[in-house]
């Protein structure tokens, strides 16, 4: 651990990131104690809660169980929308790439919602789903959803035309060039899709919840954390806002790494 | 697995008469094959060479199944060619190879594909990874192989097949010096020892000739067969023969002439570069052309 801890300081890049960072937590926190040190408020920074605030106020937090609910709640829905995108997306790229009947019919439709943002579907989802909890979840599924099968379909319908030339000449089948060529060749492009498409799931789902009010628990500190944050701003509670964006911060960040370990797992074959 | 017997009686003698092959209509009508008619006779390596541009890949993409002629026939064996198949594989200049499969999983994808992934397949396989010296390389992918070793994995491939006729579409292009003339001995051995109809694509003279037991000169664009040579040189062929033995140099002055003929041909007159080729051309210390 100590060897680890000493190479990272070895290293140029990471003394100098090290020391930008706590420049920059100094700079926020003179500015944001500016009113009370200096007599006059530094604008925009000024206002802001400072970082030594913001942990005083986080501390509590961590043993509180609400916190933590918030965290769970927001992870279920990012990853259940995630998980049905990739299940619904993946099969729908793919059929639009092989089937020109199907992407006839179908790819218009799909070009003509895309541009609608998920945000957008908000009120439209509470409406029409009986739950309040499967609005967010469809929200966030739809945000997903777009991004997977755009990067699948292109992927797709990239593949090298000599693949298939070479295939068809051995004799394979248009299964056997499915399994054996379509499939494997799509696998970066989901990689990418997915990538891509937790960090937009995120997004989404952090505005859904603030906007829908919280989903099935409401009230409180239950709604997850993007609830969390719209809820301490009315509460007055600034300094928790500012937790709940850092949380929500390295919440997305924990995901899309995990997601883009997996998808480096199984495009091992792209790199050298 | 040493001696397995890649012989078997020589067939796959493929037929081209009254070849045309055209693209777009009207005004952007390209015509890129003219009434082309030749043979690629069983059991010999056939070369065919011309000018960069003529239409050779795709006379292959024709022979190969790829695309259909606009007029002529393609016969092979005397039954004609209606889409890809196993009995004609083209090598690519490109590797083909499939990225996400492993140099092994690669060899073995046409039986497997055919649902013939029996011992005597797996055998065949081995013994060809052991013949194209990658048995090293087997669990690599083909990013992970140098240019000389996909296109031995490549050959591998397709070998493995038994297809009746191999087709290489300049599958050595881009290849440094050496390696181009390690890979061409190589290939003559492969050829020599299973003498199985083989079909090679070049623009380079000192390859073709090397190679050839029968060298197909094309015209230029739209292309048709300018003249046939007859390349008697010995068997087993070696670097050295190729620069030593006089008739080597006689068949290359001969096929030079023409290429170069072919080659003036393509440039229309009044066009800035052809007068400067023409102009550096003419003004040779020893005219090719006599």
């Amino acid at each position: 651990m100590i060897r680890s801890v000493q190479k990272f300081f070895f290293n140029r890049s990471s003394r100098r990131a090290t020391i930008a960072i706590i420049v920059f937590l100094l700079f926020w926190e003179i500015c944001s104690r500016s009113l009370g040190w200096f007599g006059f408020q530094v604008p925009w920074i000024g206002k802001i809660p400072a970082p030594s605030a913001v942990i005083t106020a986080w501390i509590p937090l961590l043993s509180d169980s609400g916190y933590w609910l918030s965290w769970y709640l927001s992870a279920k829905r990012v990853f259940t929308g995630f998980l049905v995108a990739m299940i619904l997306g993946i099969p729908f790229g793919l059929l639009l790439a092989i089937n020109r009947t199907a992407y006839g019919i179908m790819f218009p439709t799909f070009e003509v919602l895309r541009p609608i943002p998920p945000l957008a579907w908000v009120p439209a989802a509470i409406i029409f789903w009986p739950t309040a909890e499967m609005s967010i979840a469809f929200v966030t599924f739809l945000g997903a959803f777009y991004t997977i099968v755009i990067n699948v379909l292109g992927g797709a319908q990239s593949i090298d035309q000599r693949f298939f030339q070479a295939a068809r000449s051995m004799g394979s089948s248009q299964w056997d060039i499915f399994k054996r060529i379509v499939l494997p060749a799509t696998v970066p492009s989901i990689a990418v899709g997915a990538s891509v498409g937790m960090g937009i799931t995120w997004e989404v789902v952090v505005a859904a919840e603030m906007i829908s009010g919280g989903g099935s628990d409401g009230g409180g500190k239950g709604g997850g954390l993007g609830f969390f944050i719209w809820d301490s701003y009315l509460g007055g509670s600034y300094q928790q806002i500012v937790v709940g964006m850092i949380s929500i911060g390295i919440a997305g960040y924990l995901s899309s790494s995990l997601i883009r370990a997996l998808g480096d797992h199984f495009s091992k074959w792209t790199r050298r | 697995m040493t001696n397995i017997n890649m012989k078997n009686k020589a067939t796959g003698e493929i037929v081209l008469k009254s070849v045309s092959k055209s693209y777009g209509y009207g005004e952007t009508l390209k015509e890129v094959i003219k009434d082309c008619s030749l043979s690629i006779e069983a059991g010999k390596l056939t070369v065919m060479i011309g000018p960069s541009g003529c239409g050779k890949s795709t006379l292959i993409r024709l022979l190969a199944g790829f695309e259909k002629p606009s007029t002529g026939t393609l016969t092979i064996d005397g039954k004609p060619i209606l889409g890809p198949g196993k009995d004609r594989l083209v090598v690519f200049q490109e590797s083909a190879l499939f990225p996400w499969q492993t140099t092994a999983d690669n060899i073995m994808f046409g039986p497997i594909a055919r649902g013939e992934n029996t011992k005597e397949s797996r055998d065949l396989a081995g013994f060809l990874l052991n013949k194209v010296g990658l048995s090293q390389f087997k669990a690599k992918f083909p990013n992970q192989l140098s240019g000389g070793m996909q296109r031995r994995c490549e050959l591998a491939r397709a070998l493995v097949n038994l297809p009746e006729v191999m087709v290489l579409d300049e599958p050595f292009r881009g290849l440094d010096e050496m390696s181009k003339e390690l890979m061409w001995e190589y290939y003559a051995n492969l050829y020599e020892e299973n003498r199985h109809t083989n079909f090679f694509v070049t623009t380079d003279i000192d390859e073709a000739i090397f190679l050839a037991d029968r060298l197909i000169i094309m015209t230029n664009i739209p292309t048709q067969v300018a003249q046939v040579i007859e390349v008697d040189i010995p068997r087993p062929r070696s670097l050295k023969s190729l620069f030593e033995l006089d008739r080597a140099n006689e068949i290359k002055m001969e096929a030079l002439k023409i290429l170069h003929t072919e080659a003036m041909k393509s440039f229309k007159s009044g066009s800035k570069a052809a007068a400067d080729f023409i102009d550096a051309y003419s003004k040779r210390v020893e005219p090719l052309a006599s």
